[in-house]
């Protein structure tokens, strides 16, 4: 141990430092009006460099590197925990849309409410109960008694996921639904370099960062924080001390489902509401798992907002310049392979 | 003979497919030390297990003061009043050593109540705390895994190979301090070392087999070497 971080924290700082001067440079010299195939030279490059699409690629990355994490926090938590990877988290991500959605859209409720703002708060509030709910449910129902079966673990959430879909068909439809009403958080924007952004992605961006330490926090500072990074490690020694595991299992699984649609909640206003939402962050989400090294949270943290700016940096890209969006969808993977290759744990995997 | 704290009653315990213990039966007698003696794999390990619950009996009993576990949960047992120090330790690595002692709290003020107790059998601990506890020494952790034993007032411990890839001069500390924990608490011990064993405990109870042999005052077995010879191989 030699100053405020050990080694193997240091060499994970400087792999991340890495990646984020790579993205940033690349970003920084993508964006604009850029002529890949001139020979005017660096300088050249630098004089077109677009200061505004520059500052909104990374801000839209760092949005959606917040929403990956929201489903990806819950991910790793709980396979650190019980060893599960959750499939249906992308499912819960979904379901959350469609309630923030159906609470803001439906008549009697307006008419109840008319405060856009209150409603949409408890259209967020009513996704994570449900979220929570029926987190628990699958924990206690589905998964507890297969707890000696991995394996057959990930075929029932798996298999929720299908069901969660199917049942979003069954109530409404299979036509997206894209947010109509308007409120106050939701309207303004603000000008960065010449470009609009809205506040209310950046007020997105902010619920983030505070649910990044809300739960780092709560890890750290609280006792049940002990338990579960306790659990991550032994939850059998955990149990012979006198605690009750199974109690903290439902409790973080509930907790991750309900992060997963909050994160569908917020992100309605501008994704609206669809069944691909059920995929779209669960892959990012998984290979922001991987990346940050299983099981530990500052890493899961970290390379979810990694995974963002990569995917928002390749979309600029690729709009521009390939003409191919399947890059955007691809470089999590991407990513994720090249640092499996130099750091096979990940970025703070152990081993 | 005082009456017993622990009473194991012919168990018989799986781990899958394979029968492990094949009819243990002991008795631990209040403020005793107890030494589970035998060869590897004799299923020494598996009756700790089994008594905490971790791998219950499929056939038997097991009677914690007055009070017959099965069925129960493995934290239910604990908080009856058992504390386990597993082989290897079990410490949590990514946990600071204060941590690894608050975990244990049963009750809100536990860790403070016996804060000057577990310092004073380990005064180590106290430089370490803010220590994680991967980072620690073997011995180290050896002793904050027994501290965390002694965090909740236990009235039964059950200790895993104390001594196990330990330095001498370190299993003399923590001979010295389990001898001074067994004056409020009752010590069920596995040790494979005969010598520590043999000036530690007050009783003995042999496994071969997966079962119990013999048992007996510990004074006794180190005069008998046919014993020792027959179950133990070299004393």
């Amino acid at each position: 141990m030699t100053g405020i971080f050990s080694r193997d924290k240091r060499s994970s700082l400087i792999a991340i430092g890495v990646i984020l001067i790579g993205l940033l440079l690349f970003s920084l010299l993508t964006t604009g009006n850029l002529n890949l195939i001139g020979t005017e030279g660096f300088g050249a490059y630098a004089s077109t460099i677009n200061a505004g699409d520059f500052s909104i690629t990374l801000l839209s990355g760092l949005l959606r590197g917040m929403l990956l994490f929201l489903v990806a926090s819950g991910l790793s938590i709980v396979f650190g925990l019980m060893d599960v990877l959750n499939f249906a988290q992308g499912g819960y991500f979904m379901i959350g849309a469609y309630i923030a959605y159906e609470v803001h859209h439906t008549p009697a409720i307006i008419a109840a409410v008319p405060d856009g703002n209150l409603r949409f708060l408890l259209g967020v509030l009513l996704a994570i109960a449900v979220g929570g709910a029926l987190g628990a449910v699958l924990e206690r129902g589905l998964l507890r008694p297969l707890y000696a079966r991995p394996l057959f673990q990930l075929v029932i959430t798996f298999g929720v996921s299908i069901l969660l879909l199917e049942a979003v068909k069954l109530i409404w439809g299979v036509s997206p639904r894209s947010w109509s009403t308007v409120f106050g958080l939701n309207e303004g924007s603000f000008q960065l370099f010449g470009q609009q952004f809205s506040v209310y992605r950046l007020f997105v961006i902010a619920v983030g960062f505070a649910l990044i330490i809300a739960v780092a926090l709560l890890l750290q500072r609280t006792r049940i924080g002990i338990v579960i990074r306790a659990g991550v490690q032994d939850s059998q020694m955990v149990e012979a001390l006198g605690i009750n595991v199974r109690a903290v299992f439902t409790a973080v699984f509930t907790l991750g489902c309900a992060l997963a649609t909050l994160g569908g909640a917020v992100a309605a206003p501008f994704l609206g509401a669809s069944l691909g939402l059920s995929t779209e962050f669960l892959l990012g989400a998984v290979a922001a798992v991987v990346l940050g090294g299983l099981g530990s949270y500052e890493g899961t943290a970290i390379a979810s907002l990694l995974v963002g700016i990569t995917q928002a940096v390749i979309a600029k890209f690729g709009v521009q310049y390939l003409n191919q969006p399947v890059w955007e969808s691809l470089s999590p993977m991407i990513l994720l392979a090249l640092v499996l290759l130099l750091r096979p744990s990940g970025l703070f995997g152990k081993e | 003979m005082p009456e017993p704290v622990l009473e194991v009653r012919n168990i018989h315990t799986y781990i899958g497919q394979f029968h492990i213990l094949e009819g243990v039966s002991l008795s631990v007698p209040k403020g005793s030390i107890t030494v589970l003696l035998g060869r590897n794999g004799a299923g020494k390990t598996t009756t700790l297990k089994s008594i905490m619950g971790i791998t219950p009996p499929r056939v038997g009993e097991v009677i914690f003061d007055g009070q017959k576990l099965a069925g129960k949960a493995s934290f239910n047992i604990a908080k009856l009043g058992i504390g386990y120090v597993p082989e290897h330790r079990a410490i949590f690595r990514d946990l600071t050593v204060a941590e690894n002692l608050q975990i244990a709290e049963r009750r809100k003020g536990d860790l403070a109540a016996r804060q000057d107790f577990i310092f004073e059998l380990f005064p180590d601990l106290k430089k370490l705390y803010k220590l994680a506890g991967g980072n620690l020494s073997g011995g180290q952790q050896q002793m904050l895994a027994i501290a965390r034993a002694l965090v909740p007032e236990n009235r039964l411990l059950l200790i895993d190979e104390p001594s196990e890839g330990l330095a001498p001069v370190i299993i003399e500390a923590l001979m010295n301090a389990i001898r001074r924990l067994s004056e409020s608490a009752t010590v069920l011990l596995v040790e494979q070392n005969f010598r520590m064993a043999s000036r530690l405990a007050d009783r003995y109870v042999i496994i071969d087999d997966g079962a119990s042999v013999q048992s007996g005052m510990m004074a006794d077995l180190v005069n008998d070497q046919a014993t020792i010879q027959r179950y133990l191989g070299a004393a």
